[in-house]
């Protein structure tokens, strides 16, 4: 760390604070942080300077402990080994609302103040003004106008904070940091609902920030908007923090190949393939979708599918993958436009159970928040899509269920006690297979798999992904999303490149490379 | 309880187990409270106690199953104890015409009810705490509205009271059978019919199932109008059993329902409940009411109403406690 370095501007330029006094332009250090989930290790070994008046990203692929790392300053997680000092002192928050009392203010995702109270009320909340021992309203007011003006907003202050967009209210959370006497701003993921002119506006005001000396740590998965605004990078992979950098030093293929860990002149050259292109695919479009636009930043995605063959989906997090799923699949309705056809019919599925019944299953992404459901059995979760097919007016074929549940707990491999013990003691892998089991017992002609091999152990990957493969020759039409382009490469047939909700690239055979799909991300 | 405790806190029970073990729990304390009582009491044994003991609690029993697949989802329905009075002043009203039309009716007003409690549910989006809430003032207005805030007499002409006071074979009363065969039916509902796996797989993870194109509104939908149709009956029962349609009866019954849901061991966040231990839940807590009376009897102690009320309340107390326990520990796992 360059702490020792700066140690002599401290006694120059602030003699006040004394001898004693750390590094005067570093206010926060992180450093040799360690956090393990039972015994899993999120955070090893992660270190962070963070100076007065910078703002300092923080990028990686999902799961690359960005998260982690802002819940532990922030004292919404324990660390498990490891120092932070703030302003010189090592310190340790017991939650995040103490860190925000101390001056570390985290700015959420999902804006976290009251709705339904005035502006006023959400900026003073904990440190009104008093008089008398009763809330001094018009002095709470003209300080809270006061804070909005710094960053030339002017609100009325005296209305519910939820009548306001969500920009502003972001825009509100900021102002409280500010009015508390925050010194170190963290802002996770902050432009994620903005549009272009609102996050013009929370550029300006972190520009504001910045000059005042506030120090903004900066977490996005957005790169383009990190030179708008950043000076540092720190990039994570991991649970580490494998470098740290002014972005001047850096370019946008050096970041995405930092957080994949290649070597960026490899990147750069594009080359030659490590895969053979697998068998042949049909020439027949089972199904097509184009200018496909709906939630969450789907804009504009166009691709045919195949019959038989595995596409693969790539874009880094925030691209609109799992969206494009969730389109197809008949979710977020109200929000989608755009032209399906399968089989050369056009279909638009409003509900799952339409798609379910057009030949489609979707394993969705996040096997625990919305994949398994833990209380029932592996028999019980196997066959829920399945149900009423082999039912008779309601009443469950025990013995057909039994026997089909047994067929494919073979069949997969699925290591389980038995078929009634709870899905939620199995491992991830055994988890992941009941959930592809779960639709494959559908005979389903498109199945959409969203990271299949997320979260599971090595071996367990290689089976399923084999699996995959497997199902394709057979005749099953895959659309396969991963973050790891190397499962991409070497498992689909075709890769389609999404970025910022955009299919930008189409790749295949001798041009499907990793190396070629990191550079289609970073164009 | 110590045999309950232990039992109910055996770690990493698969589902069938653990909830026959829960069932197994209460049925251990069932036991030990009637071998107790049998011993105390001559008459706790007798063919006569039995028999009003089950056929009064059965209309507790009939709610508490429809409660039972409501907080499965992870619902409430506050609803039932109103809804049994409106029935029963209703079906007074039609007694007259026999028990062939007073019954149906009186699942009719149990239906509609449950379909408001539904469509407000699943349609406006109004969590069923609060739904049910609005239907729990608003069926007991409708009771008082329409008995004009008086006990509603029924006929003694035709077989109405029959249902309520009369006996299959001179044995077992009608409310008894009545309960056993809906206590058969939810308990094929839940265990041999899909309708019971999506409840669970709705109450164990909501988003999960609409992923799997589950129709999760028209489960609920279901759960609701049967939990309707169950106080329907309940009040069919209060009505022909008591000779009147009773507006401001069935005050708290929900609570007392949702006590022997909770008592048998289902949790109330869903996704996770057994028919069989409600079922055992409900004469648990009738069976405290039952021993109090007899206390009384002997004369030993005198606890009034409202004595009794508080013991149970006690009682609920210590099940809940242990079940919070039990959640913790899987929480820490």
């Amino acid at each position: 760390m360059n702490n020792v370095d700066s140690i002599d501007l401290v006694e120059c330029d602030m003699p006040s604070m004394g001898a004693l006094s750390q590094a005067p332009e570093v206010v926060l250090s992180m450093q040799g942080i360690d956090k393990r989930f039972a015994g899993v290790p999120a955070l090893s070994n992660a270190n962070l300077a963070l100076k007065a008046g910078e703002v300092h990203a923080i990028i990686g692929q999902n799961g690359a402990g960005k998260s982690t790392l802002i819940k532990v300053l922030n004292g919404a997680h324990k660390l498990d080994e490891g120092e932070i000092h703030f302003l010189g002192e090592a310190v340790s928050y017991a939650s995040p609302h103490h860190a925000q009392m101390a001056g570390i203010s985290t700015i959420f995702q999902e804006v976290n103040l009251i709705a339904y109270r005035s502006v006023t009320e959400n900026i003073c909340l904990g440190h009104e003004p008093k008089r008398f021992g009763m809330v001094d309203w018009r002095k709470a007011h003209a300080h809270a106008r006061e804070t909005l003006a710094r960053f030339g907003l002017e609100l009325d202050v005296e209305q519910p904070l939820g009548s306001f967009n969500i920009a502003i209210q972001q825009l509100v959370a900021i102002a409280r940091a500010v009015a508390l006497d925050a010194k170190v701003v963290i802002m996770d993921e902050p432009t994620s609902s903005l549009d272009e002119k609102e996050k013009a506006v929370l550029f300006r005001v972190i520009k504001e920030l910045k000059s005042s000396g506030v120090a903004i740590l900066y977490v996005s998965h957005h790169l383009d908007e990190l030179f708008q605004i950043c000076d540092q990078i720190t990039v994570m992979r991991d649970g580490k923090t494998v470098e740290q950098k002014p972005i001047s030093a850096m370019s946008k293929l050096d970041m995405v190949a930092a957080m994949l860990g290649k070597d960026p002149a490899e990147i750069a050259k594009g080359g030659a393939t490590n895969f053979a292109a697998t068998g042949q695919v049909s020439d027949e479009v089972l199904f097509s979708v184009a200018h496909l636009k709906g939630a969450a930043g789907l804009k504009d995605v166009s691709f045919d599918l195949y019959k038989s063959e595995i596409l693969g989906l790539a874009g880094l997090l925030g691209a609109g993958r799992s969206e494009v799923a969730r389109a197809i699949f008949g979710l977020d309705h109200e929000m989608k436009s755009g032209k399906m056809h399968l089989s050369g019919q056009p279909v638009d599925f409003n509900h799952p159970s339409r798609a379910i019944a057009a030949g489609f299953g979707f394993c969705s992404e996040d096997r625990k928040e919305d994949g398994i459901i833990p209380q029932l059995s592996v028999r019980e979760n196997l066959t829920l899509v399945l149900l009423p097919r082999i039912a008779k007016y309601g009443l469950i074929d025990e013995a057909k269920e039994r026997q089909l549940v047994d067929e494919f707990i073979r069949h997969l491999g699925i290591k389980t006690a038995s078929m009634e013990q709870p899905i939620s003691q199995l491992s991830g892998g055994n988890q992941q297979k009941v959930l592809l089991a779960r639709w494959l017992v559908t005979n389903p002609n498109i199945l959409i798999l969203d990271e299949p091999t997320r979260g599971i152990d090595v071996g367990a990957k290689g089976e399923i992904q084999a699996l995959i493969r497997r199902l394709a020759d057979d005749g099953l039409t895959v659309l396969m999303i991963s973050s790891e382009f190397e499962e991409l490469v070497e498992g689909a047939d075709r890769v389609i490149v999404l970025q910022d909700g955009h299919s930008i690239q189409e790749l295949a055979n001798e041009q499907l490379t990793e190396n070629a799909i990191m550079k289609a991300i970073a164009q | 309880m110590n045999i309950l405790t232990r039992v109910i806190n055996l770690p990493g029970l698969k589902r069938k187990a653990h909830a026959s073990r829960q069932a197994e729990g209460v049925l251990i304390a069932l036991a030990v409270i009637t071998l107790f009582a049998s011993l105390r009491y001559d008459a706790f044994l007798s063919e006569y106690n039995i028999m009003t003991f089950l056929a009064y609690n059965s209309m507790f029993i009939l709610i508490g199953l429809g409660m039972c697949f409501v907080i499965m989802t992870g619902g409430i329905d506050l609803s039932v104890g109103s809804v049994v009075a409106l029935s029963s002043v209703v079906v007074a009203k039609v007694s007259e015409y026999g028990i062939e039309v007073a019954l149906p009716v009186g699942i009719l007003v149990g239906v509609t009810t449950g379909t408001i409690n539904a469509l407000v549910i699943t349609r406006l989006k109004i969590v069923p705490f609060i739904a049910t809430l609005a239907m729990m003032l608003g069926a007991r207005g409708m009771a008082l509205v329409i008995s004009g805030n008086q006990s509603v007499d029924v006929s003694w002409e035709s077989n109405f009271t029959q249902f309520g006071l009369g006996k299959m074979f001179d044995f077992i009363p009608w409310p008894v059978v009545t309960m056993l065969l809906a206590f058969a039916f939810c308990w094929l509902l839940l265990e041999k019919f899909a309708f019971g796996r999506h409840v669970l797989a709705i109450g164990g993870n909501e988003e999960a199932s609409k992923l799997m194109g589950l129709e999760v509104n028209r489960t609920l939908f279901g759960v609701y109008v049967l939990s309707g149709a169950l106080a329907g009956l309940s009040g069919v029962m209060l009505a022909s059993g008591f000779g009147a349609g009773q507006p401001l009866e069935g005050l708290g019954w929900e609570l007392s329902a949702i006590a022997a849901v909770v008592v048998g061991g289902t949790l109330l966040t869903g996704g996770l409940g057994s028919i069989t231990s409600t079922l055992l839940g409900a004469i648990l807590l009738g069976l405290i009411f039952n021993i109090l009376n007899f206390e009384n009897g002997l004369g030993t102690i005198s606890f009034s109403a409202y004595w009794q009320s508080i013991i149970r309340g006690g009682f609920l107390l210590v099940v809940v406690v242990i079940q919070a326990k039990m959640m913790n520990r899987k929480k820490a796992h």
